[in-house]
């Protein structure tokens, strides 16, 4: 084991992977010369040199695309988008194709490829560029959707995304480059897609969430551990498919639940989490299950507007605490 | 006419930092020129760089948020071309854009007080740097999705000829952004259908790390747009009075025969991609040629008008210290202004307002008690 940031541990995985196969390349914007926009490339152009590090033009839906049609004659690609709010316009190729090849061409030839991109608000980048929607792919069958929160979790799933033979869009976090965690140093271990973790194991109240917010969850849970409030957190880590039976064991034990998602709430993640927590647990509910989101507006530039419409390790805890009032357990 | 010669020197593959073009002599004659005019050109230079320059200090110091693209470098382009656009025609910008924003008119207070994320900012403190907006001005946006502008632009040029106007639309946007598909698409359409409007590809031989010679198979830009037989130039956009004629000549035959043109202005990136990127990755050559006085807008233009005696030491310093008050003033602006209030983040989602609205805070449940 070794500390590490979690973007050291995706380029420590890029770099083990295309050493293990020859098929995995790396294409996307400014990631040879310009090492990367948020240097997760650093250094790999310089050790693998051109043909498996590929610096495109500025054209996200001809290199997705690209991608893809290299993915149908067997490679495995590794495509870099610079941000998720950038992949809107390769969104057809993603949604259209790379999701649709296998299953209608009736399973002659799949998609091995990956598409890594950074979501996360937070940074005062304005409308544009703060989105997450990675509910716009967590909606497709044919597409896999992960959401690691944590550098062990960015590498095993990386590790796991490259290997498996779908498309996989392997969803980062701005705000979570710089964290650190332990991370085993050989290749191992491999994640495997579509299971949900028990981070953190409670019995008042579950808490779910992905990426960032699940970092958030984490600490949320450590403080209301001291005021008594035992919360039981679950990291969804991949979003499709959704690890239904582990969000329904956790709320059969606690009773209530409260979803974070770092993007809006109407049709968001949290609705699908929501749906499935009165589907599988209905009888067990003491509470409605409660939804903590972003406002529902084109997040704003200025820092105090910005600030007021995400959510946060406040809105979290209100949110908890509310709800298990609503249970009849009187906190703070 | 526009020059539309190839840049002299060598460009090869992989650096086009390496392209030494020197200064045409084609360059309009000072003596032709009103010296009023001259001086206002290099009094609106020299303000769009110490805007500049100044923003990059507030950035490092953490009064402006969020990516933070400089203009300097540029100042030939962007005022060359601003100085042709009558106030009725319309400008659309990528995210390199307060120079424009003030050259088209916006206060360099509104300007500053927008990077600072105040109310008094051009867009309310709602859109930064990369989304400089004023309908009276009629500069209809800085975007930051590469290649945004264009299509808009496109139709704005669209609802001139739809109205039966005379207005034209000027497109700005940088190398890199030719080679995104909205380029093609958009550049069909105005020449399909006659639309008015100027598309500017500023290059400055970059997007972010890469070369035009990376990234565009046909790196002479000017001619890109001879797929959709739309008529292209180049200039050297280091020379303002060569960048204004080369603008004004398109600019009027847009109006007077409701056509689309192609115009590319060259000169360097003096720093960075944006505020924060150290650019590690130019060559020693190129970081060089991006910081030689030679090719600095600014001090040509300066030089040039020192020797012809446009320009006296005297009047030089009392434009540069007008200058300078101008770019505190607005600084100071900026920092007294107030921040938007909390209780506005439900303003601008629709313009029409509608049943159920979603006005929930994060915090808050979906029904209240
Ligand atoms: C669709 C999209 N892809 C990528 C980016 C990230 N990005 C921002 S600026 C830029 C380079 C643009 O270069 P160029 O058009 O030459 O303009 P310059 O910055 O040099 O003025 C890139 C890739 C973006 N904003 N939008």
């Amino acid at each position: 084991m070794s500390v590490i940031t979690y973007r050291q541990a995706l380029r420590d995985t890029l770099r083990a992977e295309m050493l293990r196969d020859e098929d995995v390349f790396l294409i996307g914007e400014e990631i040879g010369v310009f090492e990367g926009s948020y240097k997760i490339t650093e250094g790999l152009l310089k050790e693998f040199g051109e043909r498996r590090v590929r610096d495109t033009p500025i054209a996200e839906e001809g290199f997705v695309g690209t991608a893809i049609g290299a993915a149908m004659l067997g490679l495995r690609p590794v495509v870099e988008v610079m941000t998720i709010n950038f992949s809107l316009l390769a969104i057809d190729q993603i949604v259209n194709h790379a999701a649709k090849v296998y299953g209608m061409f009736g399973g002659q030839t799949s998609v091995p490829m990956v598409i890594r991109t950074p979501g996360g608000g937070g940074q005062q980048l304005g409308a544009t560029h703060s989105q997450n929607i990675e509910l716009f792919y967590s909606f497709i069958p044919g597409l896999k959707v992960l959401a690691p929160s944590g550098p062990a979790d960015a590498a095993a799933m990386l590790r796991a995304a490259i290997r498996d033979n779908d498309p996989v869009l392997l969803l980062e976090n701005l705000g979570l480059y710089n964290s650190k965690g332990e991370v085993p140093e050989d290749d191992e271990p491999v994640a495997e897609i579509g299971r949900a973790a028990v981070s953190r194991e409670g019995s008042d109240i579950t808490l779910i969430g992905y990426s960032r917010m699940a970092s958030v969850a984490t600490q949320v849970a450590q403080s209301l551990a001291e005021e008594d409030i035992s919360v039981e957190v679950i990291d969804l880590r991949s979003l499709r498919p959704l690890d239904r039976e582990t969000i329904v064991e956790s709320v059969c034990k606690t009773g209530s639940a409260v979803i974070a998602e770092d993007d809006w709430l109407t049709y968001g993640i949290g609705a699908e989490i929501a749906a499935t927590i009165q589907e599988g647990a209905f009888d067990f509910l003491d509470a409605p299950v409660r939804r903590v989101a972003m406002a529902e507006v084109p997040l704003p530039y200025a820092k105090p507007l910005e600030s007021a419409a995400l959510p946060s390790a406040e809105s979290v805890t209100t949110a908890v605490k509310e709800t298990l009032n609503a249970v009849g357990r009187r906190v703070g | 006419m526009a020059d539309t010669a190839k840049p002299k020197g060598g460009g090869t593959a992989k650096s086009s930092g390496g392209r030494r073009q020197n200064r045409k002599n084609d360059s309009p004659d000072l003596a032709d020129e009103s010296p009023k005019d001259l001086l206002d050109h290099y009094r609106r230079m020299l303000l769009v760089r110490r805007f500049e320059e100044r923003t990059g200090q507030a950035y490092t110091q953490a009064r402006i948020g969020g990516y933070c693209h400089l203009n300097l470098g540029e100042e030939a382009t962007v005022i060359g071309l601003t100085s042709v656009l009558d106030e009725r025609d319309y400008l659309f910008t990528n995210y390199r854009e307060h120079g424009y924003a003030i050259a088209k008119g916006m206060s360099p207070r509104g300007v500053m007080a927008e990077l600072y994320g105040r109310t008094t900012g051009v867009s309310r403190g709602w859109g930064g740097s990369m989304h400089m907006f004023d309908t009276e001005t009629r500069l209809l946006g800085g975007y930051g999705i590469v290649g945004g502008q264009l299509p808009l632009a496109t139709g704005a040029a669209l609802a001139v000829t739809y109205r039966g106007g005379d207005e034209v639309v000027m497109c700005q946007m940088g190398d890199g952004t030719t080679n995104i598909g909205a380029w093609h698409e958009s550049l069909n359409i105005a020449s399909l259908w006659n639309l008015p409007i100027v598309y500017v590809v500023v290059n400055n031989f970059t997007g972010m790390g890469t070369t035009v010679e990376m990234a565009s198979a046909e790196p002479d830009l000017y001619k890109r747009g001879s797929a959709f037989r739309i008529e292209g130039h180049r200039v050297d956009g280091r020379d303002v009075l060569a960048v204004r004629d080369a603008a004004s000549g398109l600019v009027e035959r847009a109006r007077s025969e409701q056509r689309p043109f192609l115009l590319e202005a060259y000169s360097y990136r003096m720093k960075g991609h944006s505020v924060v990127d150290p650019a590690k990755y130019r060559t020693k050559e190129q970081a060089e040629e991006a910081r030689d006085k030679a090719n600095d807008p600014v001090a040509i233009f300066e030089e040039r008008l020192l020797n012809a005696g446009v320009l006296t030491e005297d009047t030089k310093k009392e434009i540069s210290d007008a200058v300078r008050e101008e770019v505190a003033d607005a600084a100071d602006f900026a920092e007294n202004s107030p921040h938007p209030d909390v209780s506005t983040l439900f303003d601008y989602t629709y313009a029409t307002p509608v049943a159920n609205e979603s006005k929930r805070m994060p915090s808050e449940p979906v029904f209240a008690e």
